[in-house]
């Protein structure tokens, strides 16, 4: 009884450096991506007297002088000039005209010489209540802008939830691409990687350690050299391409880089270690005798094969799809360095407003839709799994 | 009765080993034969040859006959019992004893008819539902047992179909394995290292050794006739003795032990004078008396050693040359160690073997 509670503390003190490392780099990161795509605080940040005078607005009439007078300290007191950018270019996305009209109005209120009266005297348009509107719906500290945005969604002027015009529209295409090409990798490793499997658990000895080496020895290999592997293999000028030419398959070169083929090839193959481990991992704890016996039963070799092996193996199926399809629709570099415009993936837009535009926010909701799919897609193994009782 | 499955010559090579080498067998319709030897003696593979799970490197298996070799084990029509049971575990209980009915196109409402039939036989209709990781091993293997005979294949083979079982059990469902080849009519090759097992199922039993099959015959003959002294020792236990043959006389040979002593024995081989030979004495043939009684055969033994095991009185005793043991009836007095006893039997409960 005394033993008790000073084991607990032993094994959390144990458990606290993995708790640490959890806690540091998933759950913390995690949550950060979570809370940039839904937070805004861009015009919050600067506006802070505006943000007390606009909630009492009735958000239709013409700005009232307190507005007006709030919103001209705000902007007297901005000494911020990356901030100011931030939150014009925030503005600007809700309602386009806001550059000039801040960078107009700021000017005229850092002429100290002759104060101006009032906004609308600096521009009529301050006279709108859209641009009032604009503001007053950017100074909520949350938003499902970014998130919308993620999936090609906006809000009107009303508030209602609207489709994003056309030429803006460009993620849905981007996400059922990732979504089509990833599912295009996880059938061609699961035709190549269950027979692989089949073989390589049929065998033994040095046969079969031969056949798991050759499998894992790429999984050690950085992902970054296999794809530049296949990008000399690949080109027209390539390793492939040369020696079908040289067999006189063919007259002019493949065109397998800088394509959807190229990315599918490439993707493949890195990936299908993670479909045939799972798979060869089920096949070996099928018993031997279990072929032989439908055999003598009376059922030929491919229906014992359709009845018996196969979905006594579906899970290790399942498993490996389920594996190599959430590794590929987070795939970055092989489409980057294989594939052309066309083949990028949801990665590489996520890339591109993380690193590109700084625009953390729709990187962030851009992860989320990423996550939600993914566990979406968990959830829906987990239920299939757990509805087939009587497995070990 | 006509011959209906005939191994003619079959030889069998793993590599360089010699695992079967030119064995021939017959087997009669509806005959019971357990195929006996210490692991690594070729039954199991001399089954497999059978089932078609393996080619013979020569010779001829026949069934009825004609030559089976090139057909495909699917088509043989041969019901496989596994030690290891060999269930499908994604499947119930119904559905494998359903399955070679569904392999072999039966109709649906027939298939239910008969694994009803075939799951009764068995005493496990209540459990068609279940999935076999659900049923305790002799469960299983009664399964596995009525799903190789709800086809009502021409021979069913067992490879040591019980030996997972504990001891109880085991010796249960040796009688209704029995039972049932006695009311279905079947032709039964069952593979066994249990010499009691074999003893107690079987119409003919063939004790393998080294690939080759050293004797075959029925239960009583191979325990009491062993032909050979593998066979002596395989099966059950008994005393070997060495000694010189004086004169054969009939059935009966004249046998000088080293000791000295005279031995009239049974033959069931040929032996000619001058031959020296074992004798095979079945402990439980041997009486303990402490005066030379007028047993034809009578050995001046002391008692080592009595083990009172419950059933029987196991005793110890050293001739001059030879150790010997006895087993006695429980109704036997006892015969504590340093008594000096004579060990007696009659000719028919001994046995000359040729080396």
């Amino acid at each position: 009884m005394i033993a008790g509670p000073s084991r607990t503390v032993r094994s959390l003190i144990l458990l606290a450096p993995l708790l640490v490392f959890l806690i540091g780099f998933f759950i913390w990161p995690l949550f950060s991506m979570m809370s940039q795509s839904v937070s805004d605080t861009a015009v919050l940040r600067l506006l802070p007297r505006s943000a007390v005078v606009l909630p009492v607005w009735d958000r239709k009439s013409p700005p009232t002088v307190s507005m007006q007078t709030a919103l001209m300290e705000d902007l007297k007191a901005v000494d911020d000039d990356q901030a100011l950018g931030d939150m014009v270019r925030r503005l600007n996305s809700a309602r386009s005209g806001f550059r000039t009209l801040i960078s107009k109005t700021t000017s005229a209120l850092g002429n100290t010489a002759n104060p101006p009266a009032d906004l609308v005297s600096i521009d009529k348009r301050w006279e709108k209540p859209e641009f009032w509107l604009a503001i007053a719906d950017a100074l909520s500290p949350l938003t499902d802008r970014n998130l919308l945005a993620a999936v090609d969604l906006g809000r009107n002027a009303a508030g209602d939830i609207e489709h994003l015009p056309a030429d803006q529209s460009v993620n849905r295409v981007i996400l059922v691409r990732t979504f089509w090409i990833a599912a295009l990798v996880t059938f061609f490793c699961a035709c190549i990687g269950f027979p692989y499997a089949m073989i390589a658990a049929s065998l033994d000895g040095w046969k079969r350690d031969l056949m798991l080496a050759a499998v894992l020895l790429p999984l050690w290999t950085s992902l970054l050299v296999r794809t530049a592997a296949w990008f000399i293999l690949l080109q027209e000028q390539g390793l492939i391409n040369d020696l079908l030419r040289w067999i006189g398959v063919i007259d002019a070169p493949l065109p397998l880089i800088f394509n959807r083929t190229g990315v599918i090839i490439a993707m493949t193959h890195v990936l299908l270690p993670f479909m045939v481990l799972p798979i060869y991992s089920v096949l070996i704890t099928i018993p031997k005798n279990l072929m032989p016996a439908a055999a003598s039963l009376g059922a030929h070799p491919l229906r014992a094969f359709l009845r018996v092996l196969l979905p006594l193996s579906l899970r290790g199926v399942a498993s490996g799809s389920l594996l190599v399809f959430i590794s590929a629709i987070g795939y970055y570099i092989t489409p980057a360095l294989i594939g052309g415009p066309g083949d990028q993936m949801i990665s590489s837009i996520i890339a591109f407003y993380a690193t590109g535009s700084a625009n953390w926010g729709m990187a962030g909701a851009l992860g989320v839709v990423l996550l939600v799919a993914t566990l979406l897609l968990y959830s829906v193994y987990a239920r299939l799994s757990a509805e087939e009782p009587g497995r070990r | 009765m006509p011959e209906f499955i005939r191994f003619d010559r079959i030889t069998k090579f793993y590599g360089p080993l010699c695992v079967v080498e030119n064995l021939d067998l017959g087997i009669v319709k509806g005959e019971f034969v357990s195929l006996l030897g210490p692991s690594g003696s070729g039954k199991t593979t001399l089954l497999m040859m059978l089932a078609g799970f393996e080619q013979p490197t020569s010779g001829n298996i026949l069934l009825e006959g004609t030559a089976i070799n090139a057909v495909p084990t699917h088509k043989r029509d041969m019901g496989v019992v596994f030690q290891s049971y060999a269930l499908f575990p994604h499947m119930s209980v119904g559905e494998n004893v359903a399955f070679p009915l569904q392999m072999r196109g039966v109709g649906k409402a027939e298939i239910e008819k008969r694994v009803a039939r075939a799951l009764d036989m068995v005493q496990l209709s209540a459990l068609a539902e279940r999935r076999p990781s659900q049923l305790s091993g002799g469960q299983q293997q009664r399964v596995a047992l009525s799903r190789a005979l709800v086809f009502e294949p021409r021979v069913v083979l067992m490879d040591e179909p019980l030996g997972a079982l504990d001891k109880q059990l085991r010796e249960q469902m040796q009688l209704d394995i029995r039972d049932l080849h006695r009311r279905l009519g079947l032709t039964i090759v069952f593979v066994t290292h249990d010499q009691s097992e074999a003893l107690t199922m079987s119409d003919r039993v063939a004790v393998f050794n080294k690939g080759k099959i050293e004797q075959i015959g029925t239960p009583r003959q191979v325990y009491d006739e062993p032909a050979t002294r593998f066979v002596a020792e395989f099966i059950g236990e008994t005393n070997l003795v060495e000694g010189v043959v004086e004169a054969v006389e009939g059935a009966e040979a004249n046998v000088r032990l080293t000791s000295g002593a005279q031995i009239v024995s049974a033959v069931s081989g040929t032996v000619a004078p001058g031959q020296t030979v074992y004798l095979s004495i079945r402990p439980e043939r041997v009486d303990l008396t402490e005066i030379r009684g007028d047993a034809r055969n009578c050995l001046e033994t002391e008692v080592t050693d009595s083990v009172y095991q419950g059933d029987h009185l196991r005793v110890q005793l050293q001739n001059a040359a030879y150790p010997l043991i006895a087993k006695l009836g429980r109704r036997s007095r006892e015969f504590p160690p340093g008594t000096k006893v004579y060990a007696a039997f009659s000719a028919g409960d001994c046995r000359v073997i040729a080396p």
